[in-house]
């Protein structure tokens, strides 16, 4: 190849482009097909979500969760309500606390489900998609069935969740999964010994264990490289402490590797969801504590209390003592934290959103560099990037 | 096996080193969660020992970001949240700046801080001195103001629109259709101030 001068040239690529996974704008600065320099804007889909929360009540805050990684919507909320919770000190009861990890880990299949054929599409295979897709239309009928929204659930409360499961419902998640298996099989028949799939793949987008360090890289990107970390098993929140389950680890951490430990993690997440259902007991589905969660229905017909605290909930809110915390929750994507201040109002002071794809995309010009421009779309799907989450 | 160090042991660490605890101003334990100030001058020092040493090993920086305390003196507060993995633990090291005060970048410690340092010069108009690349990264290209200040409105300055005439999109100054609704959550049973009230208003806090 020639390396004249004349060969280098800068291209924009996106903000509309179907291998951007959304609205992301690259500039890049190339020799031949050959990446030397990735200067990502971001921002397109910038909405002001943390000044939004700050001016709304900690439940009037709730929904804004979904609307940032909106693939895996119920765990961004997980790490906001885990967050008030300490702040609040409200206990949740164990039946809650599975419907939570139940529906956590249909998250993070709901978003693996997305991203591991994205990635094959974005080398050149188009089937994976449809199976995937078909999938999640099954598992957001379950969101669906559960709060009535596919998408945007605001389903999980301070102190719990906010309707309980009908036995029907629990019955035919439990039914979809052993199935699910055979469809990730299936892909794993397509993709994981396929020629081209690994062409593409092996040995692009490297990530050290140093890489993952300095770039502040987590989940999927820390396990690709060997970290043995997972903070549902480091630093277990909800009750992952008693289920049991593997944290699948790669060697290399090339885009190949973050594909297996993707697949491998929603098999995990399959056998999670069978023992979460398994150990759920009738039982309440959200806090008594009656300063945080509302009234029954029934209640408010007779209680004139149980009145007050419905309408004192729904206008006031409830007041969150002082103090900061960080909370932080293992997300299909890496490490989704909340950092909240409360001033002792009714509304967050600051509410700071970790996300993990902030991190991920900030990487790219470090992972890029060198390598040939259609491989640059291979490790940005293999960053498993929503731009919901990194604009914010 | 997944053994975490807490605050209590933190802060033991932290009181053995000595060139550390020389640094810190105070500190502070909320929800299980240490906190330590520190000032701006010394932030790159205390970050490289809590990186560096062998008994801290904060080798990654989970999160940075800006706080805005109008009412301060010194206004703003950049919040730096680190994460140990060796250590299994995490600590907020908090220090104090303002929009003329300028606090040391940590970049050459932390690659991965620059676009944080962006978004918190970004949304507060905090300066990292020795951030080579301190540019707007969330807000819309040639934004004005810093959104994430108190005192920035909550629905901002302009507004875009597709011009028909124009053929193009303009910006405008913002038109509310609606005045712009503020609620007083104080309850009037409760703690409510009056102009001209000779009550001890304190004495009628009691929740």
């Amino acid at each position: 190849m020639t390396n004249k001068s004349t060969d280098k040239f800068r291209v924009n690529f996106g903000p509309q482009h179907p291998a951007a996974h959304g609205v992301l704008r690259l500039i890049l600065d190339l020799d031949g097909e050959v990446v030397e320099r990735v200067e990502p804007h971001i921002g397109l889909l910038h909405r002001g979500t943390e000044k939004l929360i700050e001016n709304k009540t900690y439940l009037q805050a709730l929904p804004y969760f979904d609307r940032l990684d909106y693939v895996a919507p119920m765990n961004q909320e997980h790490a906001f309500t885990l967050a008030v919770e300490s702040l609040l000190d409200v206990i949740v009861p164990k039946r809650a606390q599975y419907i939570r990890v139940l529906y956590s880990e249909i998250g993070r299949i709901l978003s693996h489900m997305i991203n591991v054929p994205a990635q094959a599409l974005d080398v050149g295979a188009l089937t994976p998609t449809l199976w995937g897709w078909e999938e999640r239309e099954k598992l957001m009928v379950f969101y669906e069935r559960a709060c009535g929204s596919r998408l945007h659930a605001a389903y999980f409360r301070t102190g719990g969740v906010h309707q309980d499961l009908e036995d029907s419902l629990i019955e035919d998640i439990y039914n979809f999964c052993d199935p699910f298996l055979n469809v990730l099989d299936d892909l794993e028949n397509l993709l994981t010994e396929n020629r081209i799939f690994k062409q593409r793949n092996v040995d692009i987008g490297i990530v050290t264990k140093q890489d993952v360090l300095d770039w502040g890289l987590t989940g999927v990107m820390a396990r690709g490289s060997g970290y043995h970390w997972d903070l549902r098993k480091t630093q277990p929140y909800e009750c992952y402490e008693e289920l049991d389950f593997q944290i699948p680890v790669g060697k290399t951490g090339d885009n190949y590797d973050r594909y297996l430990v993707r697949v491998e993690e929603c098999r995990q997440s399959i056998s999670i969801m069978k023992q979460v259902i398994n150990k759920m007991t009738p039982g309440p589905i959200i806090s008594e504590d009656k300063k945080v969660a509302p009234p029954k229905r029934a209640d408010m017909k007779s209680s004139m209390e149980a009145l007050i605290h419905h309408f004192k909930l729904y206008t006031e809110g409830y007041d969150v003592g002082p103090g900061d915390v960080y909370r932080a929750i293992e997300a299909p994507k890496g490490e989704f934290g909340v950092y909240l201040i409360s001033d002792g109002t009714n509304k967050p002071y600051r509410c700071k959103i970790r996300a993990p794809g902030f991190a991920h995309l900030q990487s790219i010009d470090y992972l890029g560099k060198g390598h040939l421009l259609p491989d640059l779309s291979a490790i940005l799907g293999s960053l498993d990037l929503v731009f919901g989450e990194v604009d914010r | 096996m997944f053994i975490r160090k807490d605050h209590y042991e933190l802060l033991e660490d932290l009181k053995s080193h000595s060139a550390i605890s020389s640094l810190v101003i105070k500190h502070e334990v909320s929800a299980g969660d240490l906190s330590i100030y520190v000032s701006n001058d010394d932030i790159y020092d205390v970050l490289k020992i809590l990186k560096d040493d062998d008994i801290f090993l904060f080798s990654q920086l989970t999160d940075l970001c800006g706080v805005d305390w109008p009412e301060n003196e010194i206004r703003f507060e950049v919040v730096y949240n680190l994460l140990s993995m060796s250590n299994n633990a995490r600590i907020r090291v908090k220090s104090l700046t303002d929009d003329k005060d300028n606090i040391q970048s940590i970049c050459k410690l932390f690659p991965c801080a620059e676009w944080y340092e962006r978004e918190a010069f970004d949304l507060f108009g905090i300066n990292f001195v020795g951030n080579k690349d301190l540019r707007r990264i969330l807000t819309d290209y040639g934004f004005e103001g810093h959104p994430l200040r108190k005192d920035f409105p909550l629905t901002g300055y302009v507004e875009v629109r597709y011009d028909d005439d124009k053929k193009r999109i303009i910006y405008e100054p913002v038109d509310l259709k609606q005045e712009f609704r503020s609620f007083d959550f104080e309850s009037p049973w409760e703690g409510v101030k009056y102009p001209d009230d000779n009550l001890d208003s304190e004495n009628l806090d009691d929740k």
